[in-house]
C-alpha cells in the first residue's frame, strides 16, 4: 500500500497507553496499549470476553476506564462524553446492530448530521428559509452518501424490515457519515455468508480510500481479519498476548493456545 | 330516546374526526390559500355550529362546547405527553402536574386583574422572562466547564431562578402598584377592565402559564431525567402528587388566599372561546410538527429508539430528553390555563395523579408517535367518556359514574388486545405526514458522478 507508506511517518491517530477497566472485582481490560498510525487497518482479535469490546466502549466514552490514557489525533480524551467524542472524529459500529429500526433509512444518516444541523429550534418551528435551505442541503447530502452504499433507492424504507446485509451496511454508513477520521468496526462480518463477506472486505478497502480513514475493527472471522488487516493485536483475559503482522499472528503458539487450548499449540 | 341520543354521540364523533381529517388534509395542502382557507373554514365551522341557531337551538349546545373546549385542553395536553413518551420514550406521569401549574397561574393571573390587581401579571411576566434569561446565561456559564454534576448545575438554576423570582416579586408589585387606578375593582371596572384589555391578558395569562409550566419543568427535569426510565416515571408520579398537595393548601401553605385550598378557586373569569381553543390548539400541533419534522426532531426520535448508538452518532441525549420534556411541559401548560378559564373553577380533585393518567391512556389509545392518533383520540375519547356514556347512562340513575368506569376500562382492555400499537398506530393525516423523499433527476446524475468519481 503505496498511499499508506507515506502516511507511516505521520503521529498516531489513536494512542491507547496502561488503559484499565475493572467491573467490581473483575478486570475486564489489564494494561492494554495500543498504537495505531493514520490510514491503516488494524485487527483486534481474541476469543469471547477477551474486553475487545469494552476496549471499544472506552475509545467511543461509552465506558470510562479505571485508569490509563486514551489520545486522539494527540488530545486526551478519557472522560468526555460520547457524544462530544463522536464528534471529535470516531465513529463506531455495533456488534449487535444498532440502527434506529423505526425510522427511514434516510432518518438514520440524517441523524449523523444533526450536530451539523446548521440551524436552531426557532429555525424549526417558523420554517424560515435558512431551515429550508440547510434540510434540503443535509437530504441531499445524506442521499448523495446513501447512494455510495447503494441504498439510496430503498431510502424511505422503515430501516428494521431492511435484509441483515443491508443493516449492516446502513450501520457502517450511518457511522461514516458522522464524518470520522477513525473508524471502530465491531464484528462487522457477523452472521455474513462467504459471499457477503467477500464483499464486506471490498467495502472496508473502498471507504478507507474514500473517506481517508484509519479502522480498527475487532472480528472472529478469520478470513476477514487475515484478509485486510495490516497490524494485529491479540487479547485473552484482558491483556495483550500478540502483536504482529497476519503472517506473524498465525504462527503464534500463544494465540493459537489462546483460540484452540494448550493441546492444540503443541501439535502445532 | 336511548337509541337517539346513541346514534347522535356516534355522529358527533365521526363528525369530528372527519373534521379533522378535513383540518389536516387543508393545512397540509401545497397551495398556500387552501392552506389558509381550510384553517379559516375549520375554525368557521365549529363557530357557526356553537353560535347560528337551527330551529331555536344551535348545532353544538352549551355541553357540547364543554366538551369541545376539554377536548381541546386534553389534546394539548395529550400532545405534550406524547412528544415526551411516544416521540422520545421517556414514561413520564408528571404531564398532570404541569397541566395544573398552567391552568392555576393563569386563572391566578386573571382572576387578580379583574378583581383590580395587577401584580399576578406582572410578577409572573416578569418572573418568566427573568427566569428565562437567568437559565440562559447560567447555560452559557456552565457550557464553559466540562463535567459539572447534574447536581451542582442544578443548584446554580435554582438559586439562579429564585433570584429571579425575587427581583419579579419586587419589581411587578412596584409596577402594579401604580396601577391600582386604572383596573379598578371588580364592583366598577377601571379603562384597563375593559373586554379588549381582558382579551390581551388572557391571552398574556395563557402563554406566560405555558412558560412557567415549561422553566419549572426544566428545574425538575434536569436532575430527574438523568434517572433510568422507570424511576423518571416514579419520579415524575412523585412530582404530580406533591403539585396536587400545593393545591390543596394553597391558602395555608402558599401565600395565595384566593385559591382557596382544597374548596376549589372560584370566579376566575370565563373567557375561553372557541377561538381561543382553536388557535391554541393549532399552535400546539404546528409547533410539534414543525419540531418532529425536523433534525431536532429526529435526535428526539433516536434517543427513543436507541440511546447508546444516539451518543455514537454524537446526540447530546441529555440535552435532547430536557428538550422534549420541556417542550411537552409547554403544551400542558397552555392546556391547563386554557382550561381554567372555560369553566370558571379550578378544583384540586381535577389535578389529582389517578385523573393524570387521562393523558397516558389517550396517547396510547391513539397510538405512540401519532400526533394525529393523540388529536383524534383526545376528542374522541371526551365525546366517548363524557358525552355519550353520560347521556346513556343517565336513564340508570346514580349507578351511571360506577358502570361508566366498567365499561371504559373494557374498552381500552379490547383496544389494547386488539390493536396493542393504538388505534392510528403510527398513521398520519396529510399535514402531520411525514415527507417522502423524491430524488430530483439533477440530484440523481450529482450523485451518479459522485459515486464514480
Amino acid at each position: 500500500m503505496s498511499t499508506s507508506e507515506v502516511k507511516k511517518n505521520s503521529s498516531p491517530v489513536l494512542r491507547i497507553e496502561g488503559l484499565n477497566k475493572y467491573f467490581g472485582g473483575l478486570r475486564a481490560v489489564n494494561d492494554f496499549s495500543l498504537e495505531i498510525p493514520e490510514g491503516r487497518i488494524y485487527g483486534l482479535i481474541g476469543p469471547n470476553g477477551a474486553g475487545k469490546t469494552t476496549v471499544f466502549n472506552m475509545v467511543t466514552g461509552l465506558y470510562h476506564p479505571s485508569s490509563g490514557e486514551i489520545d486522539f489525533m494527540g488530545e486526551n480524551i478519557v472522560g468526555l462524553e460520547p457524544h462530544e467524542i463522536t464528534r471529535m472524529g470516531i465513529g463506531r459500529t455495533f456488534q449487535n446492530i444498532r440502527i434506529f429500526p423505526n425510522l427511514s433509512v434516510l432518518d438514520n444518516v440524517c441523524i449523523a448530521y444533526h450536530p451539523h444541523a446548521g440551524y436552531g429550534v426557532f429555525d424549526a418551528v417558523f420554517r424560515n428559509p435558512k431551515f429550508g435551505e440547510k434540510e434540503k442541503e443535509l437530504t441531499e447530502r445524506a442521499l448523495d452518501f446513501l447512494s455510495i452504499f447503494k441504498l439510496d433507492s430503498i431510502c424511505n424504507e422503515t430501516a428494521k424490515n431492511l435484509p441483515y446485509g443491508e443493516q449492516r451496511r446502513l450501520e457502517i454508513a450511518r457511522a461514516l457519515a458522522t464524518n470520522p477520521k477513525l473508524l471502530l468496526l465491531d464484528e462487522p462480518a457477523a452472521g455474513m455468508n462467504p459471499g457477503e463477506i467477500v464483499r464486506l472486505m471490498e467495502y472496508i478497502h473502498f471507504i478507507r480510500e474514500r473517506f481517508d480513514l484509519t479502522i480498527l475493527l475487532i472480528e472472529h472471522q478469520m478470513r476477514v481479519v487475515m484478509g485486510i488487516c495490516e497490524w494485529i493485536t491479540v487479547m485473552d483475559f484482558g491483556e495483550v498476548i500478540a502483536r504482529g503482522t497476519p503472517k506473524d499472528i498465525q504462527t503464534n503458539p500463544r494465540v493459537i493456545e489462546a483460540y484452540l487450548g494448550k493441546e492444540a499449540s503443541h501439535v502445532a | 330516546m336511548e337509541i337517539g341520543f346513541l346514534l347522535i354521540s356516534i355522529i358527533k364523533i365521526v363528525a369530528i374526526i372527519a373534521y379533522l381529517y378535513g383540518l389536516f388534509w387543508a393545512m397540509g395542502h401545497s397551495s398556500k390559500w387552501v392552506k389558509i382557507g381550510g384553517v379559516v373554514l375549520g375554525f368557521a365551522i365549529i363557530q357557526a355550529a356553537l353560535s347560528v341557531p337551527i330551529g331555536g337551538s344551535t348545532i353544538l349546545n352549551n355541553f357540547d362546547s364543554g366538551l369541545l373546549f376539554q377536548a381541546c385542553t386534553m389534546a394539548m395536553v395529550a400532545l405534550g405527553l406524547n412528544l415526551i413518551y411516544g416521540f422520545n420514550g421517556q414514561f413520564s406521569l408528571g404531564q398532570w402536574g404541569f397541566y395544573g401549574i398552567g391552568a392555576y397561574t393563569a386563572a391566578d393571573i386573571t382572576f387578580r386583574w379583574v378583581n383590580g390587581d395587577a401584580s399576578g401579571l406582572f410578577v409572573v411576566g416578569i418572573g418568566v422572562i427573568l427566569g428565562g434569561i437567568v437559565i440562559w446565561l447560567v447555560g452559557g456559564f456552565l457550557r464553559k466547564y466540562r463535567r459539572v454534576p447534574v447536581l451542582s448545575s442544578f443548584t446554580l438554576y435554582l438559586v439562579g431562578s429564585i433570584i429571579a423570582g425575587a427581583v419579579a416579586l419586587f419589581i411587578g408589585k412596584s409596577i402594579a402598584q401604580g396601577l391600582v387606578g386604572m383596573l379598578g375593582t371588580a364592583a366598577s371596572p377601571g379603562p384597563l377592565n375593559s373586554p379588549i384589555a381582558m382579551q390581551i391578558v388572557f391571552f398574556l395569562a395563557i402563554v406566560f402559564a405555558g412558560i412557567f409550566a415549561a422553566e419549572i419543568s426544566f428545574l425538575f427535569g434536569l436532575p430527574v431525567l438523568s434517572l433510568g426510565s422507570d424511576y423518571f416515571g416514579i419520579a415524575t408520579l412523585g412530582f404530580t402528587i406533591v403539585v396536587n398537595v400545593l393545591m390543596v393548601n394553597s391558602d395555608t401553605i402558599l401565600p395565595f388566599p384566593e385559591m382557596k385550598g382544597g374548596r376549589g378557586m372560584i370566579g376566575i373569569p370565563k373567557l375561553t372561546t372557541w377561538f381561543w381553543a382553536f388557535l391554541f390548539l393549532l399552535a400546539v400541533i404546528v409547533i410539534m410538527r414543525n419540531i418532529i419534522r425536523s433534525s431536532h426532531g429526529r435526535a428526539i426520535l433516536s434517543v427513543r429508539e436507541d440511546e447508546t448508538a444516539a451518543r455514537a452518532m454524537g446526540i447530546d441525549i441529555a440535552s435532547t430528553k430536557l428538550f422534549a420534556f420541556v417542550l411537552g411541559s409547554l403544551f400542558a401548560g397552555l392546556g391547563g390555563a386554557v382550561y381554567a378559564h372555560y369553566i370558571g373553577f379550578l378544583s384540586p380533585g381535577t389535578f389529582t395523579f389517578l385523573v393524570g393518567f387521562n393523558p397516558m391512556i389517550i396517547v396510547v389509545f391513539g397510538g405512540l408517535g401519532s400526533m394525529t392518533g393523540t388529536v383524534a383520540a383526545s376528542f374522541g375519547w371526551i365525546f366517548f367518556l363524557e358525552g355519550l356514556l353520560r347521556v346513556l347512562l343517565s336513564q340508570m340513575g346514580t349507578e351511571a359514574p360506577t358502570w361508566r368506569f366498567v365499561l371504559y376500562p373494557i374498552a381500552l382492555l379490547l383496544l389494547m388486545l386488539l390493536r396493542p400499537q393504538g388505534l392510528l398506530g403510527n398513521i398520519e393525516w396529510g399535514f402531520l405526514k411525514v415527507a417522502l423523499v423524491k430524488r430530483t433527476e439533477l440530484a440523481q446524475e450529482a450523485s451518479e458522478t459522485a459515486a464514480s468519481g
